[in-house]
Protein backbone atom coordinates (compact mmCIF):
# COMPACT_ATOMS: atom_id res chain seq x y z
CA UNK A 1 0.00 0.00 0.00
CA UNK A 2 1.76 3.28 -0.87
CA UNK A 3 1.72 6.22 1.03
CA UNK A 4 0.08 9.62 -0.05
CA UNK A 5 0.91 12.76 0.79
CA UNK A 6 -1.61 15.71 1.85
CA UNK A 7 -1.01 16.86 -1.45
CA UNK A 8 -2.36 14.26 -3.49
CA UNK A 9 -6.03 14.89 -4.28
CA UNK A 10 -4.07 18.51 -6.03
CA UNK A 11 -1.57 15.79 -7.94
CA UNK A 12 -4.73 14.29 -9.83
CA UNK A 13 -7.33 16.80 -10.16
CA UNK A 14 -4.18 18.78 -11.80
CA UNK A 15 -3.69 15.87 -13.92
CA UNK A 16 -0.72 14.76 -13.04
CA UNK A 17 1.07 10.65 -13.75
CA UNK A 18 1.84 9.17 -10.55
CA UNK A 19 3.97 6.86 -10.18
CA UNK A 20 5.69 4.83 -7.19
CA UNK A 21 8.82 6.37 -5.79
CA UNK A 22 10.15 5.24 -2.10
CA UNK A 23 7.09 3.82 -1.18
CA UNK A 24 5.13 7.05 -1.91
CA UNK A 25 2.57 7.82 -4.49
CA UNK A 26 4.26 10.74 -6.52
CA UNK A 27 3.60 12.84 -9.28
CA UNK A 28 5.95 12.11 -12.08
CA UNK A 29 4.88 15.26 -14.59
CA UNK A 30 1.80 16.71 -14.98
CA UNK A 31 2.47 18.37 -18.31
CA UNK A 32 5.37 17.20 -19.71
CA UNK A 33 9.26 16.82 -17.73
CA UNK A 34 10.32 18.99 -20.71
CA UNK A 35 7.99 22.27 -20.75
CA UNK A 36 8.00 21.50 -16.45
CA UNK A 37 11.53 22.01 -16.64
CA UNK A 38 11.26 24.92 -19.22
CA UNK A 39 8.76 27.04 -16.69
CA UNK A 40 10.96 26.18 -13.82
CA UNK A 41 13.96 28.28 -15.63
CA UNK A 42 12.01 30.77 -16.86
CA UNK A 43 9.12 32.07 -14.17
CA UNK A 44 8.61 28.81 -11.27
CA UNK A 45 7.57 25.54 -10.45
CA UNK A 46 5.80 23.76 -7.32
CA UNK A 47 6.89 20.72 -6.33
CA UNK A 48 5.67 18.02 -4.07
CA UNK A 49 8.49 17.40 -1.60
CA UNK A 50 6.41 15.92 1.37
CA UNK A 51 7.46 12.25 0.92
CA UNK A 52 10.84 13.29 1.76
CA UNK A 53 12.22 12.94 5.87
CA UNK A 54 11.34 15.26 8.38
CA UNK A 55 13.27 14.81 11.11
CA UNK A 56 13.06 17.08 14.70
CA UNK A 57 15.97 16.56 17.09
CA UNK A 58 15.37 18.16 20.83
CA UNK A 59 17.68 17.71 24.52
CA UNK A 60 20.52 18.95 26.04
CA UNK A 61 22.79 17.07 23.75
CA UNK A 62 20.95 17.41 20.49
CA UNK A 63 23.92 19.83 19.53
CA UNK A 64 26.78 16.99 20.49
CA UNK A 65 24.73 14.09 18.79
CA UNK A 66 24.29 15.94 15.79
CA UNK A 67 27.91 16.76 15.59
CA UNK A 68 28.67 12.95 16.25
CA UNK A 69 26.50 12.03 13.22
CA UNK A 70 27.21 14.53 10.22
CA UNK A 71 30.10 15.81 8.95
CA UNK A 72 29.59 19.12 9.05
CA UNK A 73 29.82 21.31 11.97
CA UNK A 74 27.26 22.62 13.42
CA UNK A 75 28.08 24.24 16.68
CA UNK A 76 29.18 27.62 15.02
CA UNK A 77 25.37 27.50 13.06
CA UNK A 78 22.71 30.22 14.19
CA UNK A 79 19.15 30.01 14.74
CA UNK A 80 17.65 30.59 11.75
CA UNK A 81 20.30 28.84 9.56
CA UNK A 82 20.31 25.89 7.27
CA UNK A 83 23.30 23.80 6.30
CA UNK A 84 24.45 20.91 3.45
CA UNK A 85 25.39 17.95 5.37
CA UNK A 86 26.42 14.35 5.29
CA UNK A 87 25.17 11.04 7.36
CA UNK A 88 28.71 8.59 6.86
CA UNK A 89 29.03 5.59 7.70
CA UNK A 90 31.97 4.24 9.91
CA UNK A 91 34.10 3.48 6.04
CA UNK A 92 33.65 6.95 5.10
CA UNK A 93 30.55 5.90 2.58
CA UNK A 94 27.15 8.20 2.68
CA UNK A 95 24.92 7.28 4.57
CA UNK A 96 22.58 10.19 2.96
CA UNK A 97 22.65 13.61 2.27
CA UNK A 98 20.76 16.21 4.57
CA UNK A 99 19.49 19.85 5.11
CA UNK A 100 20.14 20.39 8.74
CA UNK A 101 18.84 23.54 10.58
CA UNK A 102 19.04 25.18 13.54
CA UNK A 103 15.93 26.28 15.60
CA UNK A 104 14.90 27.99 18.52
CA UNK A 105 14.73 24.89 21.04
CA UNK A 106 15.65 22.21 17.97
CA UNK A 107 17.06 21.35 15.27
CA UNK A 108 15.11 19.82 11.85
CA UNK A 109 17.00 17.25 9.76
CA UNK A 110 15.59 17.04 6.06
CA UNK A 111 16.75 13.57 4.25
CA UNK A 112 15.76 11.59 1.71
CA UNK A 113 12.43 9.62 1.27
CA UNK A 114 14.43 6.74 0.13
CA UNK A 115 16.79 7.06 3.50
CA UNK A 116 14.26 7.96 6.23
CA UNK A 117 13.90 4.46 7.89
CA UNK A 118 17.49 3.50 7.54
CA UNK A 119 18.43 7.14 8.89
CA UNK A 120 16.14 6.56 12.15
CA UNK A 121 17.42 3.32 12.81
CA UNK A 122 20.77 4.58 13.15
CA UNK A 123 20.30 7.40 14.20
CA UNK A 124 18.26 5.95 17.30
CA UNK A 125 21.42 3.32 17.34
CA UNK A 126 23.76 5.59 18.22
CA UNK A 127 22.05 7.52 20.61
CA UNK A 128 21.78 4.76 22.38
CA UNK A 129 25.34 2.94 22.12
CA UNK A 130 26.77 6.61 23.09
CA UNK A 131 24.09 7.22 25.92
CA UNK A 132 22.82 10.69 24.03
CA UNK A 133 20.35 12.78 25.80
CA UNK A 134 18.24 13.38 22.57
CA UNK A 135 14.88 12.89 21.77
CA UNK A 136 14.20 12.04 17.72
CA UNK A 137 10.63 12.86 16.56
CA UNK A 138 9.83 11.94 13.07
CA UNK A 139 7.55 14.50 11.91
CA UNK A 140 7.43 13.78 8.76
CA UNK A 141 3.69 12.13 8.39
CA UNK A 142 2.41 15.16 10.09
CA UNK A 143 3.55 18.02 8.16
CA UNK A 144 3.93 18.52 3.93
CA UNK A 145 7.06 19.72 2.51
CA UNK A 146 6.85 22.01 -1.28
CA UNK A 147 9.51 23.68 -3.21
CA UNK A 148 8.56 26.68 -5.32
CA UNK A 149 11.40 27.56 -7.55
CA UNK A 150 12.26 29.83 -10.40
CA UNK A 151 13.48 33.04 -10.88
CA UNK A 152 9.91 35.13 -10.61
CA UNK A 153 8.83 32.77 -7.06
CA UNK A 154 10.06 35.45 -4.37
CA UNK A 155 7.77 38.58 -6.32
CA UNK A 156 4.58 36.42 -7.29
CA UNK A 157 4.79 35.11 -3.42
CA UNK A 158 5.46 38.40 -2.10
CA UNK A 159 1.42 39.16 -3.06
CA UNK A 160 0.47 36.45 -0.36
CA UNK A 161 4.04 36.64 1.90
CA UNK A 162 7.09 38.16 1.93
CA UNK A 163 10.28 36.15 1.82
CA UNK A 164 12.69 38.26 0.13
CA UNK A 165 14.53 39.33 2.91
CA UNK A 166 15.27 35.93 4.05
CA UNK A 167 18.73 34.95 2.70
CA UNK A 168 20.13 32.08 1.03
CA UNK A 169 20.21 28.99 3.32
CA UNK A 170 18.40 30.46 6.26
CA UNK A 171 14.68 30.16 6.84
CA UNK A 172 11.68 31.67 8.71
CA UNK A 173 8.42 31.41 10.17
CA UNK A 174 5.88 32.91 9.15
CA UNK A 175 2.27 33.47 9.38
CA UNK A 176 -0.86 32.80 6.25
CA UNK A 177 -4.17 32.45 7.53
CA UNK A 178 -3.97 31.39 10.73
CA UNK A 179 -1.23 28.58 9.62
CA UNK A 180 2.15 28.67 10.82
CA UNK A 181 4.52 27.98 7.61
CA UNK A 182 8.86 27.72 7.77
CA UNK A 183 9.98 28.93 4.35
CA UNK A 184 13.26 28.21 3.59
CA UNK A 185 15.58 29.82 1.10
CA UNK A 186 17.21 26.98 -0.34
CA UNK A 187 16.33 24.95 -3.03
CA UNK A 188 16.85 21.93 -5.53
CA UNK A 189 16.60 23.21 -9.31
CA UNK A 190 19.57 26.38 -8.64
CA UNK A 191 17.22 28.74 -9.23
CA UNK A 192 16.10 30.98 -6.44
CA UNK A 193 13.66 30.05 -4.49
CA UNK A 194 11.66 28.60 -1.02
CA UNK A 195 11.10 25.40 0.07
CA UNK A 196 8.12 25.36 2.74
CA UNK A 197 7.65 23.15 5.65
CA UNK A 198 4.13 23.06 6.66
CA UNK A 199 1.33 20.59 8.87
CA UNK A 200 -0.35 18.58 6.71
CA UNK A 201 -3.74 19.57 7.61
CA UNK A 202 -2.99 23.29 5.53
CA UNK A 203 -0.94 21.78 2.40
CA UNK A 204 -3.76 21.97 -0.06
CA UNK A 205 -5.03 25.41 0.98
CA UNK A 206 -1.85 26.68 1.39
CA UNK A 207 -0.39 25.99 -1.82
CA UNK A 208 -3.52 27.06 -3.54
CA UNK A 209 -2.50 30.51 -1.60
CA UNK A 210 0.95 30.44 -2.24
CA UNK A 211 0.56 29.03 -5.94
CA UNK A 212 -2.10 30.69 -7.00
CA UNK A 213 -3.84 29.70 -10.58
CA UNK A 214 -1.50 26.55 -11.14
CA UNK A 215 -3.72 25.41 -13.52
CA UNK A 216 -3.79 28.43 -16.04
CA UNK A 217 -1.67 28.22 -18.73
CA UNK A 218 0.11 31.69 -18.05
CA UNK A 219 0.38 31.32 -14.32
CA UNK A 220 3.59 32.55 -12.67
CA UNK A 221 3.65 29.13 -10.91
CA UNK A 222 2.84 25.94 -12.02
CA UNK A 223 3.05 22.38 -10.89
CA UNK A 224 5.93 20.37 -11.43
CA UNK A 225 6.66 16.61 -10.81
CA UNK A 226 9.84 14.20 -9.93
CA UNK A 227 10.98 14.41 -13.56
CA UNK A 228 11.82 17.79 -14.22
CA UNK A 229 13.16 17.98 -10.53
CA UNK A 230 15.44 15.57 -11.57
CA UNK A 231 16.57 17.00 -14.88
CA UNK A 232 16.63 20.75 -12.81
CA UNK A 233 19.05 19.84 -10.13
CA UNK A 234 20.72 17.67 -12.91
CA UNK A 235 21.70 21.02 -15.00
CA UNK A 236 22.58 22.49 -11.59
CA UNK A 237 25.45 19.96 -10.95
CA UNK A 238 23.68 18.91 -7.69
CA UNK A 239 24.10 15.59 -6.61
CA UNK A 240 21.03 12.94 -6.05
CA UNK A 241 21.16 9.69 -3.35
CA UNK A 242 21.39 6.45 -4.99
CA UNK A 243 23.13 7.77 -8.25
CA UNK A 244 26.40 10.34 -7.31
CA UNK A 245 26.20 9.00 -3.22
CA UNK A 246 25.73 5.65 -1.69
CA UNK A 247 27.40 3.83 0.81
CA UNK A 248 30.07 3.04 -1.09
CA UNK A 249 31.06 6.65 -2.04
CA UNK A 250 32.42 9.03 0.36
CA UNK A 251 32.02 12.44 0.04
CA UNK A 252 35.32 13.85 -0.98
CA UNK A 253 35.75 11.55 -4.20
CA UNK A 254 31.62 13.26 -4.56
CA UNK A 255 33.31 16.25 -4.71
CA UNK A 256 31.79 17.62 -1.33
CA UNK A 257 34.66 18.33 0.95
CA UNK A 258 33.37 21.62 1.52
CA UNK A 259 30.65 20.17 3.77
CA UNK A 260 33.24 17.60 5.84
CA UNK A 261 35.35 19.18 8.76
CA UNK A 262 37.97 17.03 9.23
CA UNK A 263 38.71 18.77 12.34
CA UNK A 264 35.85 17.59 14.29
CA UNK A 265 35.18 14.21 15.31
CA UNK A 266 32.33 12.27 13.83
CA UNK A 267 31.33 8.88 12.88
CA UNK A 268 33.58 8.25 9.45
CA UNK A 269 36.01 11.11 10.11
CA UNK A 270 38.80 9.16 10.45
CA UNK A 271 37.96 6.67 6.87
CA UNK A 272 37.96 10.53 5.41
CA UNK A 273 41.11 11.91 7.30
CA UNK A 274 42.96 8.94 5.45
CA UNK A 275 41.10 9.69 1.99
CA UNK A 276 41.85 13.17 2.02
CA UNK A 277 45.74 12.27 3.10
CA UNK A 278 45.83 9.49 0.22
CA UNK A 279 43.78 11.77 -2.57
CA UNK A 280 40.57 10.53 -3.77
CA UNK A 281 40.71 7.26 -6.93
CA UNK A 282 37.85 8.82 -8.31
CA UNK A 283 36.63 11.87 -8.96
CA UNK A 284 32.59 13.25 -9.69
CA UNK A 285 32.95 14.84 -13.39
CA UNK A 286 30.55 16.68 -15.38
CA UNK A 287 30.63 15.72 -19.55
CA UNK A 288 29.05 17.59 -21.75
CA UNK A 289 28.13 14.14 -24.75
CA UNK A 290 28.50 14.94 -28.58
CA UNK A 291 24.79 14.18 -30.41
CA UNK A 292 22.04 13.76 -28.25
CA UNK A 293 21.92 10.62 -27.23
CA UNK A 294 21.86 9.91 -23.51
CA UNK A 295 24.42 8.20 -21.31
CA UNK A 296 22.62 6.64 -18.30
CA UNK A 297 23.99 5.80 -15.18
CA UNK A 298 26.12 2.66 -15.05
CA UNK A 299 27.23 3.76 -18.90
CA UNK A 300 31.10 3.27 -18.88
CA UNK A 301 33.49 5.81 -19.22
CA UNK A 302 36.89 4.77 -21.97
CA UNK A 303 40.19 6.82 -22.23
CA UNK A 304 41.45 5.05 -25.46
CA UNK A 305 40.93 1.27 -24.94
CA UNK A 306 40.49 1.69 -20.59
CA UNK A 307 37.20 1.64 -19.12
CA UNK A 308 38.31 4.59 -16.49
CA UNK A 309 34.53 5.20 -14.95
CA UNK A 310 30.96 5.06 -15.19
CA UNK A 311 28.12 7.98 -15.22
CA UNK A 312 25.63 8.17 -12.39
CA UNK A 313 23.17 10.33 -14.00
CA UNK A 314 22.89 11.62 -17.81
CA UNK A 315 19.90 13.29 -19.09
CA UNK A 316 19.46 15.65 -22.79
CA UNK A 317 19.36 19.00 -21.05
CA UNK A 318 16.73 21.11 -22.14
CA UNK A 319 18.49 24.43 -21.15
CA UNK A 320 21.81 23.72 -22.77
CA UNK A 321 19.92 21.56 -25.31
CA UNK A 322 23.37 19.06 -24.93
CA UNK A 323 23.58 15.50 -23.70
CA UNK A 324 25.14 15.88 -20.19
CA UNK A 325 25.92 13.25 -17.61
CA UNK A 326 27.84 13.07 -14.21
CA UNK A 327 29.97 10.30 -13.82
CA UNK A 328 32.93 9.22 -11.27
CA UNK A 329 36.28 9.21 -13.12
CA UNK A 330 39.56 7.68 -12.18
CA UNK A 331 41.55 10.77 -10.68
CA UNK A 332 43.95 11.20 -13.62
CA UNK A 333 41.35 11.38 -16.39
CA UNK A 334 39.27 13.72 -14.42
CA UNK A 335 40.60 16.98 -15.49
CA UNK A 336 38.34 20.06 -17.32
CA UNK A 337 38.72 19.46 -20.83
CA UNK A 338 39.70 15.59 -20.56
CA UNK A 339 38.38 13.81 -24.31
CA UNK A 340 36.98 10.67 -22.84
CA UNK A 341 34.07 8.52 -24.82
CA UNK A 342 30.73 6.91 -23.25
CA UNK A 343 29.88 3.11 -24.23
CA UNK A 344 26.08 3.98 -25.03
CA UNK A 345 25.10 0.19 -26.58
CA UNK A 346 28.07 -0.40 -28.25
CA UNK A 347 28.56 2.57 -29.59
CA UNK A 348 31.76 5.29 -28.63
CA UNK A 349 30.48 8.77 -28.24
CA UNK A 350 32.62 11.79 -27.04
CA UNK A 351 32.11 12.88 -23.79
CA UNK A 352 34.55 15.72 -22.41
CA UNK A 353 34.99 16.84 -18.90
CA UNK A 354 33.23 20.19 -17.77
CA UNK A 355 33.48 22.13 -14.85
CA UNK A 356 30.51 21.65 -12.88
CA UNK A 357 27.48 23.19 -12.63
CA UNK A 358 26.07 22.68 -16.35
CA UNK A 359 24.07 25.31 -15.40
CA UNK A 360 24.28 28.72 -13.12
CA UNK A 361 21.35 31.01 -13.08
CA UNK A 362 22.31 34.22 -14.73
CA UNK A 363 22.95 37.01 -11.96
CA UNK B 1 -9.62 9.43 -30.51
CA UNK B 2 -9.06 6.59 -32.20
CA UNK B 3 -5.86 5.12 -33.49
CA UNK B 4 -5.78 5.61 -37.50
CA UNK B 5 -7.71 2.85 -39.38
CA UNK B 6 -5.32 2.78 -42.53
CA UNK B 7 -2.73 0.98 -40.59
CA UNK B 8 -2.08 -2.65 -38.16
CA UNK B 9 0.00 -2.10 -34.83
CA UNK B 10 2.35 -3.81 -32.79
CA UNK B 11 1.07 -4.13 -28.63
CA UNK B 12 4.75 -2.15 -28.36
CA UNK B 13 2.97 0.75 -29.69
CA UNK B 14 4.49 0.76 -33.45
CA UNK B 15 2.36 1.20 -36.43
CA UNK B 16 2.56 -0.19 -39.38
CA UNK B 17 1.12 1.25 -43.23
CA UNK B 18 1.02 -1.21 -45.98
CA UNK B 19 1.45 0.60 -49.75
CA UNK B 20 2.09 -1.59 -52.36
CA UNK B 21 4.63 -3.93 -50.68
CA UNK B 22 6.36 -0.90 -48.97
CA UNK B 23 5.48 -0.39 -44.93
CA UNK B 24 5.55 2.30 -43.27
CA UNK B 25 6.64 2.54 -39.72
CA UNK B 26 5.61 4.94 -36.79
CA UNK B 27 4.94 4.94 -33.23
CA UNK B 28 1.55 5.80 -32.09
CA UNK B 29 0.47 8.95 -29.95
CA UNK B 30 -0.35 6.89 -26.82
CA UNK B 31 3.49 6.10 -27.02
CA UNK B 32 4.60 9.37 -27.88
CA UNK B 33 2.82 10.81 -24.52
CA UNK B 34 4.37 8.34 -22.70
CA UNK B 35 7.76 9.05 -23.48
CA UNK B 36 7.00 12.36 -23.68
CA UNK B 37 9.75 15.12 -25.23
CA UNK B 38 11.78 12.75 -27.38
CA UNK B 39 15.48 13.69 -27.45
CA UNK B 40 17.00 11.16 -30.11
CA UNK B 41 15.69 8.20 -32.53
CA UNK B 42 18.34 5.81 -33.19
CA UNK B 43 17.23 4.50 -36.69
CA UNK B 44 19.08 1.88 -39.12
CA UNK B 45 20.94 2.61 -42.51
CA UNK B 46 19.04 2.15 -45.86
CA UNK B 47 19.98 -0.92 -47.14
CA UNK B 48 19.61 -2.80 -43.78
CA UNK B 49 18.01 -5.86 -43.47
CA UNK B 50 15.32 -6.41 -40.87
CA UNK B 51 13.40 -9.17 -39.40
CA UNK B 52 10.35 -9.39 -37.55
CA UNK B 53 9.81 -9.19 -34.18
CA UNK B 54 13.40 -7.92 -33.70
CA UNK B 55 14.29 -4.81 -32.48
CA UNK B 56 15.57 -2.07 -35.15
CA UNK B 57 16.34 1.00 -33.02
CA UNK B 58 15.69 2.99 -30.24
CA UNK B 59 13.41 6.14 -29.13
CA UNK B 60 15.32 8.21 -26.51
CA UNK B 61 13.56 11.15 -24.04
CA UNK B 62 14.73 12.21 -20.89
CA UNK B 63 12.55 10.05 -19.65
CA UNK B 64 13.45 6.70 -21.10
CA UNK B 65 14.84 4.81 -23.93
CA UNK B 66 12.66 2.12 -25.69
CA UNK B 67 13.16 -0.56 -28.54
CA UNK B 68 11.66 0.19 -31.72
CA UNK B 69 9.87 -3.35 -33.46
CA UNK B 70 9.08 -3.89 -36.19
CA UNK B 71 6.31 -6.45 -37.24
CA UNK B 72 7.67 -7.37 -40.27
CA UNK B 73 10.85 -8.43 -41.83
CA UNK B 74 12.48 -6.70 -45.37
CA UNK B 75 15.38 -4.11 -46.15
CA UNK B 76 15.04 -0.46 -45.04
CA UNK B 77 14.35 1.87 -47.77
CA UNK B 78 14.30 5.64 -46.69
CA UNK B 79 15.10 6.99 -42.92
CA UNK B 80 12.70 9.80 -42.49
CA UNK B 81 16.21 12.04 -42.33
CA UNK B 82 14.05 15.12 -40.18
CA UNK B 83 13.90 13.32 -37.20
CA UNK B 84 18.08 13.93 -36.61
CA UNK B 85 17.48 17.81 -36.04
CA UNK B 86 13.82 17.50 -34.98
CA UNK B 87 13.18 14.49 -32.88
CA UNK B 88 10.03 16.08 -31.30
CA UNK B 89 7.99 15.86 -35.06
CA UNK B 90 7.75 12.46 -33.18
CA UNK B 91 5.62 13.75 -30.50
CA UNK B 92 3.72 16.67 -32.57
CA UNK B 93 2.54 14.39 -35.70
CA UNK B 94 3.73 10.44 -34.79
CA UNK B 95 1.15 9.29 -37.26
CA UNK B 96 2.40 11.69 -40.21
CA UNK B 97 5.47 13.71 -40.46
CA UNK B 98 6.99 12.05 -37.41
CA UNK B 99 6.94 8.55 -39.24
CA UNK B 100 9.89 6.65 -38.52
CA UNK B 101 11.20 3.97 -41.81
CA UNK B 102 10.00 2.61 -45.12
CA UNK B 103 10.46 -1.24 -45.56
CA UNK B 104 9.98 -3.15 -48.45
CA UNK B 105 8.56 -6.15 -46.85
CA UNK B 106 9.63 -9.52 -48.43
CA UNK B 107 6.11 -10.90 -47.42
CA UNK B 108 3.54 -7.99 -47.48
CA UNK B 109 1.33 -11.28 -45.90
CA UNK B 110 2.81 -10.71 -42.48
CA UNK B 111 0.90 -7.70 -41.79
CA UNK B 112 -2.03 -9.83 -41.15
CA UNK B 113 -0.35 -10.54 -37.89
CA UNK B 114 -0.37 -7.53 -36.39
CA UNK B 115 -3.30 -5.63 -34.61
CA UNK B 116 -5.90 -4.32 -36.55
CA UNK B 117 -6.56 -0.05 -35.01
CA UNK B 118 -9.44 -1.40 -32.56
CA UNK B 119 -7.45 -4.79 -31.12
CA UNK B 120 -4.45 -2.38 -30.79
CA UNK B 121 -6.42 -0.15 -29.04
CA UNK B 122 -8.37 -2.69 -26.52
CA UNK B 123 -4.60 -4.83 -25.97
CA UNK B 124 -3.51 -1.54 -24.78
CA UNK B 125 -6.52 0.01 -22.50
CA UNK B 126 -6.81 2.65 -24.69
CA UNK B 127 -10.53 2.44 -25.82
Amino acid sequence: MLKRTPLYDFHVAAGAKMVEFAGWEMPLLYRGIVPEHQQTRASGSIFDVSHMGRLRFSGHAAEAFLNHVLTRNVSDQQVGQSRYSLVCNAGGGVLDDVIVSRDQESWLVVCNAANRDKLLSHFHAVARAGRFGVQIEDQTESTAMVAIQGPRVIERLAEVVDVSHIPRYHFQRMSIMFFSLTFFRSGYTGEDGVEVILSARAAAMAVRALGGSTDRHDATIMPAGLGARDTLRLEAGMPLYGHELSESIDPLSAGLGWAVDLNKDFIGAEALRQIARDGPARRLVGLELEGRRIARQDTPIHTGDAVVGAVTSGTFSPTLQKSIAMAYVDAPHAAEGAALAADIKGALVGARVVKLPFYRRPK
Amino acid sequence: MSVPDDRRYLETHEWHRLDGDTVTIGITQFAADELTDITFVDLPRVGAALAANRAFGEIESVKATSDLVSGVSGTVVAVNEALADNPALVNKDPFGEGWLIKVKATNPAEMEKLLTARQYEKQTGQE
